[in-house]
C-alpha cells in the first residue's frame, strides 16, 4: 500500500506485542480452513448432481468430499500440542467453544460423507447411499460456514474486527473450491451447474473480500501488506481467472474446464492462508491492539460527554 | 465462597522481582533456557507466557527538567503483571475440552491432565497472557496458586511481595482498599494514579486481578479496552447461518434449468 500512509501514535511496552500470536501452524490451520470448505460444498453440489442425473460429477464430489474432510480431520489433530489427546474434544459439548461445536459438527457430518462416497463407489445400500449425500450436503453447509466463527471469535484484531464478513468470504471461496474440483474431475457434459456455482462462489467470495478489507478499519491493513497482501492478491487473480475460464471455455473444451477448475482450487485455498497471515501480522504489532481500542474509550468519552450536555441543558431549560 | 483476587498496586512496587521468583520456585515452572539480556531496562521476562506467571515491567520515563541547565530526570515505573482472572474469561469460553475451568474461588485454572494443546484460549486471551510450552504442547498460567489459597494460604507471589505492591484477598475488601488508595494518591496530587480492571462494567465484566496504575494500561504493555471475543458471538453464529443458507440455496439454485443449455 501507499508510503505515506499516515502511522497513528500510540504507547507500547518496548513495541512488544500486547497478544500472542496464534499458535497455530499455517499449513495445518489454514489448510483446515481450506479442505472444510471444499469437503463441505462439494457434498452440496454432490447431492445436487446424484438427484438430476449427474453420475459421474456426483461421484467425483463425493470421493473429493471424503478426501478433503480426512485431510482436515488430519490437519486439525496434527496440530494439537498433545495429539494423543484429540478425544479430549469430544469430552464435552461447549456451545461456548467454537471448536467444540465444530468438533461435534465433523463428527456427524464425516460419517455421512464417508457413507455417501462408499455407497457410491461400491452400489452398496443405494438408497441409504442417497440419504447420506442428502445429510451430508445439508451439514456441509454448516462445515463451511462454521470455520469463520473459529477464527472470529478471538482476540486476533483482523479476525475478529473481519467476523461480519468473514462467513460470507469463507462460502463464496468454499463454493469456488467445490466448483473448482468438479471442473476438474467430471466430464464436460455434466458440469453446467458447477460453472455456474464457480462464477457465483467467485462473485460471493470476491465482493464480500473487498468489504472485509475496507470494512475493518485499522486492522483492515493486514490484509493488504506484506505476505497476507500478496497471498491474497493472488488468490483474487486465481478465483478471477477461474470463474472468467469456467464461464467462457468451461463448457467447451475438457482441457480449459481443468485449469479453470485448478485455478479456481488455487484460489480458494490462497485465501485461507491469506487470512490466516493477516491474523497472525495483526497480533505481532502492538497498535492493531492499542489504537482501535483507545478510538473506542474516546468515543464513549465525548458519548458521555455528550449525555450530560444533554441533561445539564435539559436541566437548565426545565428551570426556566 | 468469597470471590478471591489479586490487587496489584504499582504505586509501591520496587521492582524486586520477589514474586516471579517465588512464583517459579512454589509451581516448579521451568526455565525458557538461556538468560536473555533483552535491553528493556531491568525487564530481562518480557512477557507473561507459558513459564513466566508473574511478570515484572520496568519503564523508564524521561521528565524534563523545569531547568534548562540541568539534565532531563527519569521517573520509574514498575507493575507485576499477571493473569486477570477476568469475570468473563474468553480463554475458558473457547477452551473445546473443558480443561479451563472455574474454581471455587472464582479464578480459572487449567486442568493440565485434559488440556490437548489445541491453542485456541491462546488466541482468545484479550490480555496475551496464556501460552503454549513448546516442547510440551500444552498450555499454562497463573493458577493464583490454587493449592496454596484451597488451605487457606495466600499465593506464593502475593506472600513474597516485600512492599505490599501485591496484595492477594476477597475481592470486594480489595477493591475498596484500591479506591482508599487512589483517591489518596489524588490527594498528594498524583493525578495519573488510577485502576485498571476493577470495574464490572468493563469488557470483561472486571477482572479478578486488577491494578493501580500510575500511567496509561498500554505504557505498561496492557490493553486499554479489552473485550472479550465471545461477547459477540451470539451475532457471529447467526451471520454464520445465513452465509450457510445462503450457500446451500445458491448451489441447489445451480441444479434448475434446463438440461442440455451449451456444453451439457
Ligand atoms: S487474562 Fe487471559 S488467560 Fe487470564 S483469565 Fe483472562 S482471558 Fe483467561
Ligand atoms: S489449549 Fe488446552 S486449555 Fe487451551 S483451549 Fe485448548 S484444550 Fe483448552
Amino acid at each position: 500500500m501507499s508510503k505515506h500512509r499516515h502511522e497513528p501514535e500510540f504507547t507500547s511496552y518496548y513495541g512488544r506485542p500486547v497478544l500472542k500470536e496464534p499458535t497455530w501452524e499455517p499449513a495445518d490451520i489454514a489448510g483446515y480452513l481450506f479442505t472444510g470448505g471444499l469437503a463441505g460444498a462439494s457434498s452440496i453440489l454432490a447431492a445436487g448432481a446424484q438427484f438430476t442425473g449427474r453420475p459421474a460429477l456426483a461421484r467425483s464430489l463425493k470421493l473429493g468430499a471424503l478426501g478433503a474432510i480426512t485431510a482436515s480431520a488430519a490437519a486439525l489433530i496434527h496440530d494439537l500440542g498433545k495429539p494423543s489427546r484429540f478425544y479430549n474434544m469430544l469430552r464435552v459439548a461447549k456451545p461456548s467453544s467454537p471448536m467444540s461445536m465444530g468438533s461435534w459438527l465433523l463428527a456427524g457430518y464425516g460419517p455421512l460423507a464417508g457413507a455417501s462416497a462408499l455407497s457410491d463407489l461400491t452400489g452398496v445400500l443405494p438408497a441409504a447411499g442417497r440419504t447420506a449425500s442428502v445429510g451430508a450436503g445439508v451439514l456441509g453447509a454448516g462445515v463451511a460456514s462454521y470455520t469463520s466463527v473459529l477464527i472470529a471469535d478471538t482476540a486476533v484484531p483482523a479476525w475478529h474486527a473481519a467476523r461480519h464478513h468473514l462467513p460470507f468470504v469463507f462460502v463464496g471461496s468454499a463454493a469456488t473450491a467445490a466448483a473448482g474440483l468438479g471442473l476438474l474431475t467430471a466430464p464436460t457434459g455434466e458440469t453446467g451447474p458447477v460453472r455456474r456455482a464457480a462464477v457465483a462462489g467467485a462473485a460471493v467470495e470476491l465482493a464480500a473480500s473487498n468489504a472485509m478489507e475496507h470494512g475493518t478499519g485499522l486492522a483492515g491493513e493486514t490484509f493488504h501488506d506484506g505476505t497476507a497482501g500478496r497471498l491474497l492478491r493472488a488468490a483474487k487473480a486465481c478465483t478471477a481467472a477461474g470463474a472468467v475460464g469456467a464461464a467462457v471455455l468451461g463448457g467447451r473444451s475438457r482441457l480449459a474446464a481443468a485449469v479453470s477448475g485448478l485455478a479456481l482450487l488455487a484460489g480458494s485455498a490462497l485465501t485461507r492462508f491469506g487470512i490466516f497471515e493477516a491474523g497472525r501480522a495483526s497480533t505481532k504489532d502492538p497498535k492493531y491492539t492499542v489504537v482501535p481500542q483507545r478510538e473506542r474509550l474516546a468515543e464513549k468519552d465525548s458519548a458521555a460527554r455528550c449525555d450530560s450536555l444533554v441533561a445539564g441543558l435539559a436541566r437548565g431549560a426545565g428551570d426556566q | 465462597m468469597p470471590r478471591m483476587g489479586f490487587f496489584t498496586d504499582t504505586s509501591v512496587c520496587i521492582g524486586c522481582k520477589a514474586c516471579e521468583v517465588a512464583c517459579k520456585e512454589w509451581n516448579a515452572i521451568p526455565s525458557d533456557g538461556a538468560l536473555d539480556l533483552t535491553g528493556e531496562s531491568f525487564d530481562n521476562t518480557s512477557e507473561l507466557g507459558a513459564n513466566s506467571w508473574r511478570h515484572v515491567a520496568f519503564i523508564e520515563k524521561s521528565v524534563p527538567s523545569q531547568d534548562a541547565s540541568a539534565p532531563d530526570g527519569v521517573r520509574w515505573l514498575m507493575a507485576s503483571d499477571v493473569c486477570k482472572h477476568c469475570t468473563h474469561a474468553a480463554c475458558l469460553d473457547v477452551c473445546p475440552t473443558g480443561a479451563l475451568f472455574r474454581t471455587e474461588f472464582d479464578t480459572v485454572v487449567v486442568q493440565q491432565d485434559v488440556c490437548n494443546g489445541c491453542g485456541y484460549c491462546v488466541s482468545a486471551c484479550p490480555y496475551g497472557v496464556i501460552d503454549q510450552r513448546k516442547d510440551d504442547g500444552r498450555v499454562f498460567k497463573c493458577t493464583m496458586c490454587y493449592d496454596r489459597i484451597g488451605v487457606g494460604q495466600e499465593p506464593a507471589c502475593a506472600k513474597a511481595c516485600p512492599t505490599k505492591s501485591i496484595q492477594f484477598g476477597e475481592l470486594d475488601d480489595l477493591r475498596a482498599r484500591a479506591q482508599e488508595r487512589v483517591d489518596a494518591l489524588h490527594e498528594q496530587g498524583l493525578a495519573d494514579a488510577r485502576l485498571y480492571g476493577d470495574s464490572p462494567d468493563d469488557g470483561v465484566g472486571g477482572t479478578g486481578a486488577f491494578f493501580l496504575l500510575m500511567d496509561e494500561p498500554e505504557t505498561y504493555g496492557l490493553p486499554p479496552d479489552p473485550v472479550v471475543c465471545s461477547r459477540d458471538l451470539p451475532q457471529m453464529w447467526r451471520q454464520a447461518a445465513i452465509a450457510a443458507g445462503t450457500l446451500l440455496a445458491g448451489l441447489a439454485a445451480t441444479f434448475l434449468g434446463r438440461r442440455g443449455q451449451r456444453g451439457e
